[in-house]
């Protein structure tokens, strides 16, 4: 019992970062009808972001949480300015091929100074308050121990997750952008800036992927591949949720990270391609996925 | 949505004279290769991974489908051919008959899932499905995993050619990669053609045309995923081994970047691309990880600039079909 106790909070966290990955690529194509493959290079960018943070300047994880997001999310601004805002009205498989080019690029870079071996990322010590130390250690549930970092990764991601959500569904900005995503020309009329927008949303975005690979470095360690295989489940993740709405890529995040998870203890032989496997089934089944809407 | 590809001119009678007599002089100039003293090894691998970027482009050029994991069809047949010749040890052609039925066999199963969804949902669906393969065969016990199958027996095609001469193997596998050529060439310009072009141009049109629409792309997917199997049995003959790196998803990322490269719908885009991408690689080699970071760039400026490709800008100066 135990050890399915332990695989299902493997799953949860799991489904932690697809549910931040496939949240943040839905905000993206909502607004850019860009897939963004670079999704996973700059995951690795957020957690790589976190370990210089550390080494070079002493920045410790709590300060990397917020400000890693910020510089990586100026980073993919930079690109949608740069690159991805010549692509407007453009096939968008070119969005595709495009962000597939820069991901190459990061992860080059990346591999050839760090190679393709995982660097540390500690676990933070403090606050230290009483017995509190951080988020190491664990805590006795009585039918499991819980590490305290894994607990902390599950819950602030939800939380990241539903004020995402909270800020496009009820908020007067969210409500902006859902109109820009309809009908761009009329949302200007009324003197919005649209093109200052989508390039915020990139941000917004990319500030998430680099959150989740903050949250992982700690667990996964940093490596530059850690993102590479890692989009290609985000993927299937989307397609099974169908990028309707933003709710849903949560919740198929997390179901889907849980699911893995089970497998894992009841079938491990089957744990890396039960996502796929199940994207096969609903694709039978609800060709445009769970919450999805129609191409 | 502008159109994939530049694709404005009509198929004139020039248009076919032209063609023909580029394909002529292509297949007189790689007939005459084994003469000079450039590297056989090198074309051979070159002209099987131009007939893949041909089989790809047209599903992308003619149907408007960006399939990301055609590597799926060049490692399963190399697989079912390596696993043949060396296992159950039969003749070349019937290795290469194996090779294929079993990337046509793939081709029917992942082109009934895959054409379900469409534009961007279509590519994602064909790259997890890849990955999904790549998963099965770095388990399954007949592929030896990491090590992928090795050494294996070249034999003589047809009980004549010894293909362990590189002569002949280059001899074949140019045969090999003109016959498939031509096969492509007839496709794109038959009715059949007309009608993927149409539906890559306007689908809901060409429903109302009374087209079945998902049976065209499911017939091009099937036609594209089993020439990429003969690419793929034609590869293992002259690398004498297949592995997990022919069903990675990088290389079905790579088989993009020469159609790209190359021009995407234009008839001879896919073989100029296969052979700048492959020369880099050969000449970058010393650059180790950097050879990435290159092709990211080319793949970033191809996008961003280039976008009709070397053929493509070509024929565009032009103003022929190429």
């Amino acid at each position: 019992m135990q050890a399915l106790y332990a695989q299902l909070l493997v799953g949860l966290i799991n489904g932690s970062f697809y549910a931040l990955l496939s949240l943040g690529l839905a905000v993206i194509f909502g607004m850019l009808n860009i897939i963004n493959f670079a999704h996973g290079a700059l995951y690795m960018m957020g957690a790589f972001c976190a370990y210089f943070l550390l080494s070079l300047t002493g920045i410790g994880y709590w300060w990397a949480l917020l400000i890693a997001p910020i510089l990586v999310g100026i980073f993919g601004m930079i690109l949608e300015r740069t690159m991805l805002q010549w692509l407007a009205g453009l096939d968008h498989l070119y969005g595709l091929l495009l962000t597939f080019g820069i991901a190459l690029i990061v992860q080059g870079v990346f591999q050839n100074y760090f190679g393709s071996s995982g660097l540390p990322y500690a676990i933070p010590d403090y606050p230290q308050i009483g017995d509190w130390r951080g988020l190491q250690g664990g805590m006795n549930l009585g039918f499991m121990f819980l590490p305290v970092y894994r607990g902390w990764v599950v819950i602030f991601s939800l939380v990241v997750c539903i004020a995402t959500w909270y800020l496009i569904e009820k908020t007067r900005l969210g409500a902006n952008l859902r109109a820009a995503t309809e009908n761009p020309t009329l949302v200007r009329a009324f003197g919005i800036n649209v093109p200052r927008m989508i390039t915020l949303t990139y941000g917004l975005g990319v500030g998430l992927a680099a959150l989740a690979g903050v949250l992982s470095a700690p667990i996964n360690q940093v490596r530059p591949l850690m993102g590479a295989d890692l989009i290609i489940v985000v993927f299937a993740v989307v397609v099974i949720g169908g990028m309707g709405s933003i709710m849903g890529s949560i919740i198929t995040g997390f179901a889907l990270g849980v699911i893995e998870g089970l497998t894992k203890y009841f079938y491990p032989e089957a744990s890396n391609t039960v996502v796929f496997v199940l994207m096969v089934l609903v694709l039978l089944i609800k060709p445009t996925g769970l919450t999805g809407r129609a191409a | 949505m502008s159109a994939l590809t530049d694709d404005t001119l009509p198929v004139t009678p020039r248009a076919m004279r032209d063609e023909m007599i580029v394909f002529a002089a292509m297949a007189v100039l790689l007939g005459l290769v084994p003469l000079t003293g450039i590297y056989p090894f090198f074309v051979m691998q070159a002209l099987c991974f131009a007939l893949l970027a041909c089989a790809f482009n047209v599903l992308i050029g003619y149907g408007g489908l960006l399939s990301f994991g055609h590597a799926m069809f060049l490692g399963t047949a190399g697989y079912c051919t390596a696993h043949a010749l060396k296992v159950w040890g039969v003749s070349p052609e019937l290795g290469i008959l194996v090779g294929i039925a079993g990337a046509a066999a793939l081709s029917v199963v992942t082109g009934f899932i895959s054409i379900r969804r469409q534009g961007i949902y279509f590519s994602m669906i064909t790259l997890a499905l890849s990955q999904l393969l790549f998963f099965i065969y770095l388990q399954a016990p007949f592929t030896h995993g990491e090590d992928g199958i090795q050494g294996i027996p070249q034999g003589y095609l047809f009980g004549i050619f010894n293909l362990a001469k590189p002569t002949v193997l280059y001899y074949v596998v140019l045969a090999g990669f003109l016959g498939g050529f031509l096969l492509i060439y007839r496709t794109i310009n038959s009715p059949f053609g007309e009608v993927l072009k149409a539906i890559r141009e306007n689908e809901p049109r060409a429903i109302s045309l009374g087209y079945k629409t998902d049976q065209y792309k499911l017939l091009a997917f099937i036609l594209s995923g089993t020439l990429a199997g003969f690419a793929g049995s034609l590869k293992v003959f002259v690398a004498q081994n297949a592995s997990l790196t022919d069903v990675h998803w990088t290389m079905s990322g790579e088989i993009v970047l020469m159609t790209l490269v190359g021009g995407l719908g234009t008839v001879f885009g896919p073989v100029v691309g296969a052979f700048v991408i492959i020369a880099m690689q050969q000449y970058l080699a010393g650059f180790g990880q950097w050879v990435t970071v290159i092709q990211g760039v080319i793949f970033v400026a191809c996008v961003l600039t280039f976008r009709r490709g070397v053929i493509g800008e070509i024929a565009h100066y032009f103003r022929r079909s190429l």
